[in-house]
């Protein structure tokens, strides 16, 4: 499992400003496995996610230091294409956001901005990306609809249906399942299950079963640093830090 | 018939199957503040109700204040110029030195003069807004453009006005024309417009850049596809706003576009226009007889009122069908 690395970040420093929120955090991600990060709020772990896709970028006092590395291309690299990075590095964010648009525009719309017109090839992209996100079913009778009249947990499965249309490498999930109700929260998680297949999946969440269940190595984070990161089992059962110790068991957080 | 509920018996068994005893209650000794705390007395509750009820009223008094003057104005001038509203009046010029006849050139002066406002302004304040708000990096050189607009919003109408004289009449030559005036409207507008964008682009949820950019997008891509079509409704209303108050103006527009006389209709751009709210300025003030035409100037303003409000309602119906659409 070392042998294959799909992401890696090498020293990587993260500032808001003054404010140094990441310290030298080295860590690899392998391909077709989730990986999830936890650790207490502001311990920096979204940061990082965000750091994963460039996402950052849009904050305008932040700045990086150190190196992530795609395949073994340093992402920040000067002559990096960040449009290019973010359609292989794709995204799922905490409150779905679908576009107030129909279904089928909210799926198709990453097909479109990449510049793919073949009406036949879009359509059936948009019916893979949703039986994927297991949504199909519950939509393909009013793919016209507006995205905005599905429930909390749909919209999920619709954002993730929206993200896989573009067949990222590395989906990034910044706690997709936070702001819904348990079932809803089971289904994201089988989905997960069934991507790690094909994709390699970076999940950030608060709920330490979630990372349990869904992960298959963990990372714990807290105050900027990466405590420690190992298979999820060993993680769960014998940490090797205090800290990690006590968080996973509740004893601050 | 209701039953009791049954009540418990305050043990629970164990898995073993030993009574554990539940915690006993504390015998009550010191009264605490939360038993001293005596409730809220009737009189003190009276009062606050009453003082709620006095600003209450005084609120819905200020609400009402508002509605009761536009319902003044309207009564006021209905009561002194229907008399005037005809058909002929809608479609004829006026006759007889102005004592006569319709004011058919007003209006299609007017909606030249709005229209070709709003088609300069519309594009030129959203494209300063989009610079603003989605790439200019906060600094000095926004800073500065932000003050330029805020005292392009303060300067009084009648400098825009001598300014349209000076810079699109004069020194580019446009004469006295749509054109002249539609420019120097809609350079007067342009504040309102890109307050309203702006703020409108501000209310777009992060999170729809964020998804989109995500997917691959470019950032124009962003704006074109997702932040505009959200942000357009509230375009829109800055849209009815400039517009309103460039049909109405009179200064901007008496140098630049708009004059005493003229019976002919224009037929490009480049010609000179009667405008409604400068005729009522030269029925009131400087026609040859002020007294015998005031039910013509109070129609006029009955007209102008109406078509300000039309062009209102259009926009607002579109803006309520788009507003549908993002639903």
């Amino acid at each position: 499992m070392d042998t294959e690395i799909k992401m890696s970040a090498q020293d990587l420093d993260f500032y808001y400003g003054e404010f140094k929120a990441l310290h030298s955090i080295n860590m690899n991600f392998s391909p077709c496995q989730v990986t999830a990060l936890i650790g207490p709020s502001g311990c920096g772990k979204s940061t990082f996610l965000r750091c994963l896709n460039r996402m950052n970028d849009l904050i305008p006092i932040s700045r990086v230091e150190g190196r992530i590395t795609l395949d073994g291309e340093n992402i920040y690299a000067s002559d990096v294409d960040v449009v290019m990075l973010r359609r292989k590095v794709g995204m799922v964010f905490q409150k779905p956001n679908p576009f107030p648009k129909s279904i089928f525009d909210n799926v198709a719309y990453g097909l479109w901005v990449n510049g793919i017109k073949d009406k036949v090839f879009v359509q059936e992209r948009v019916e893979e990306s949703l039986k994927q996100a297991a949504i199909w079913d519950e939509v393909k009778d009013r793919l016209q609809a507006s995205a905005l009249g599905l429930s909390g947990g749909q919209q999920q499965r619709l954002c993730i249906a929206r993200a896989l249309a573009v067949k990222p490498e590395v989906v990034l999930m910044d706690e997709p399942a936070s702001a819904l109700d348990p079932i809803a929260t089971q289904k994201i998680e089988e989905l997960i299950h069934q991507l790690k297949e094909t994709y390699t999946i970076i999940i950030v969440t608060h709920n330490m079963q979630q990372a349990a269940r869904v992960s298959d190595v963990t990372a714990f984070f807290y105050m900027g640093k990466l405590i420690e990161a190992g298979e999820t089992d060993l993680i769960f059962t014998r940490p090797k830090k205090k800290q990690t110790e006590d968080y996973i068991t509740g004893r601050f957080g | 018939m209701m039953k009791s509920l049954p009540v418990s018996d305050m043990t629970e068994k164990n898995t073993v199957g030993e009574t554990i005893a539940a915690p006993k209650v504390q015998a009550v000794s010191m009264p605490t503040a939360h038993d001293r705390f005596p409730g809220v007395s009737p009189a003190y509750d009276r009062r606050r109700r009453l003082v709620q009820n006095i600003f209450f009223g005084l609120f819905r008094g200020a609400a009402a204040i508002n509605g009761i003057a536009l319902l003044v104005i309207i009564y006021f001038m209905v009561a002194n110029g229907w008399r005037a509203i005809s058909w002929d009046f809608l479609t004829q010029p006026p006759m007889d030195s102005m004592t006569k006849g319709g004011i058919l050139p007003c209006i299609v002066g007017t909606l030249c003069l709005s229209i070709g406002a709003i088609v300069v302004a519309l594009p030129i304040g959203i494209a300063s807004a989009i610079y603003l708000k989605e790439y200019a990096r906060p600094g000095k050189v926004v800073r500065l453009i932000r003050l330029g607009i805020n005292n392009l919003a303060g300067v009084p109408s009648v400098v825009f006005g001598l300014f349209g004289l000076a810079f699109f009449v004069v020194i580019l030559k446009m004469g006295v024309s749509i054109a002249a005036g539609a420019l120097t409207l809609g350079a007067m507008s342009l504040p309102v417009i890109i307050g309203s964008t702006e703020e409108a682009l501000k209310s777009v949820p992060d999170t729809y850049r964020e998804a989109s950019l995500g997917l691959g997008a470019t950032k124009w891509q962003t704006i074109w596809r997702v932040v505009l079509p959200s942000a357009m409704p509230g375009i829109l209303t800055g849209a009815i706003l400039g517009i309103s108050r460039a049909a109405g103006e009179t200064a901007p527009i008496m140098f630049t576009g708009a004059v005493f006389f003229t019976p002919k209709l224009p037929t490009s751009i480049f010609n000179e226009v009667m405008a409604l709210p400068y005729h009522i300025y030269v029925l009131a003030t400087a026609g040859t007889a002020i007294e015998k035409t005031r039910h013509l100037q109070y129609g006029t303003a009955i007209v102008l009122i109406v078509l300000v409000l039309g062009m209102n309602l259009l926009a607002i119906i579109w803006r309520a069908r788009l507003r549908k659409k993002l639903q």
